[in-house]
């Protein structure tokens, strides 16, 4: 058991003079995604279950295409945010920073993954 | 790791069912989260039961009474018993609130009272608030200033003055704290929402000369951003106020800073 006062206990390592941006990106993508989805919903159903020639063939219009890009760009970094919150959040120890790590990269590969097939179905 | 259980020694087991008081007719059923940490033993949850016609109208009043006539090892805080001094703040069915000011009829059957949760127990209702005192004294309660101080008074607008209602009636119960999911897995590092609002009073107040200073010490992934606007804090004042609120707003000021 350390002996520290109750003070040194609350103010800990201090301020990290970060925060705000994060919150700030959470809070575009919210709106922008609460434009997208719908944009999303309403294109991606339109076509849902069409055969690959008409899939390829729609894809290769810029609205239809642009949306879904978009929607899976900004939905993955979105994600990244809010699991590293949920992260942050409930872990703590060791695991923690393995942890943000892994889902960092699976955001972003998920995110280029999903940009590529779109690119892939527009071109 | 987030813990879903308790750990073993803090599980409660039931403990005393004391007799009803000879010829009462009128009775209430109280079950009090009982803990003595000299003992050993995990917490317990004793039974008492309280005669209406001779108790108080209030939860402390049955308290009171309890210590008084029937087992005068319960331990608990009270003062003032008018919903001031913030002392007697507990979990009374469920619900974070001041002993003094909740009515023993507004529990339709029987009444459970546990400490504060997810604070270390001193000795029954008593939670450890040394921490949550340590962190409000962080975030620096009082005036400060750089301009020379004035001859007679720092002077404020009435305008001023009234952003400061809803700030600082704040009496320090912990009630808002300790109902805050994100204070309870992080409130080493999270201020907290009492904290939070006691730093806006001080941060909106027009004679304060330490904006800057205050809201750099409050951006923190941890300090403030733990607040995922849960809102348990504005559910459960016992004193009507809105923390969440405050603590947007100094979000939103932190915003402004950036962009």
């Amino acid at each position: 058991m350390a002996y520290l006062t109750a003070r040194k206990r609350a103010t800990g390592h201090g301020s990290a003079r970060s925060g705000t941006q994060h919150h700030w990106r959470m809070q575009v993508s919210s709106v922008a995604l609460l434009i997208l989805i719908p944009c999303f919903v309403f294109t991606f159903g339109a076509i849902y279950g069409a055969p690959y020639e008409e899939v390829v063939a729609y894809y290769q219009r810029p609205f239809p295409s642009i949306v879904a890009a978009l929607t899976l760009a900004v939905g993955f970094l979105h994600f990244r945010g809010g699991v590293q919150t949920l992260i942050e959040d409930y872990v703590h120890g060791a695991l923690k920073a393995p942890l943000i790590v892994a889902m960092i990269c699976l955001s972003y590969a998920a995110a280029a993954a999903g940009v590529l097939a779109v690119v892939r179905l527009a071109l | 790791m987030v813990e879903l259980t308790l750990p073993k020694n803090s599980r409660m087991v039931t403990g005393k069912t004391w007799p009803k008081p000879q010829g009462a007719t009128n009775t209430k059923k109280v079950q009090v989260y009982r803990y003595n940490p000299d003992d050993g033993k995990n917490p317990r949850i004793d039974t008492y039961h309280v005669d209406l016609d001779t108790c108080g109208p209030m939860v402390l009043d049955a308290l009171i009474k309890i210590k008084t006539d029937i087992d005068p090892t319960l331990a608990f805080r009270r003062s003032c018993r008018e919903g001031i001094c913030g002392s007697c703040s507990m979990n009374i069915d469920g619900v974070n609130t001041l002993a003094c000011i909740r009515g023993l009829d507004e529990s339709a059957g029987d009444i459970k009272i546990y400490p504060l949760p997810h604070m270390p127990v001193i000795k029954d209702l008593i939670p450890d608030l040394t921490h949550f005192y340590a962190q409000h004294a962080s975030i620096m309660p009082w005036l400060e200033t750089k301009t020379n101080a004035p001859a007679k008074e720092w002077r404020q607008s009435i305008e001023d003055r009234e952003k400061l209602d809803g700030r600082y009636e704040c009496i320090m119960c912990a009630c808002c704290s300790t109902a805050c999911p994100s204070y309870w897995w992080n409130q080493d590092r999270f201020l907290g929402p009492a904290a939070l609002l006691a730093a806006h009073r001080w941060i909106v107040d027009s004679r304060d000369e330490a904006t800057g200073e205050r809201l750099d010490d409050l951006e923190d992934p941890f300090k403030l951003y733990r607040c995922h606007t849960i809102m348990n804090c504005a559910k459960t004042c016992p004193k009507g106020l809105n923390p969440a609120k405050a603590i947007a707003e100094i979000k939103h000021m932190m915003v402004e800073r950036i962009v």
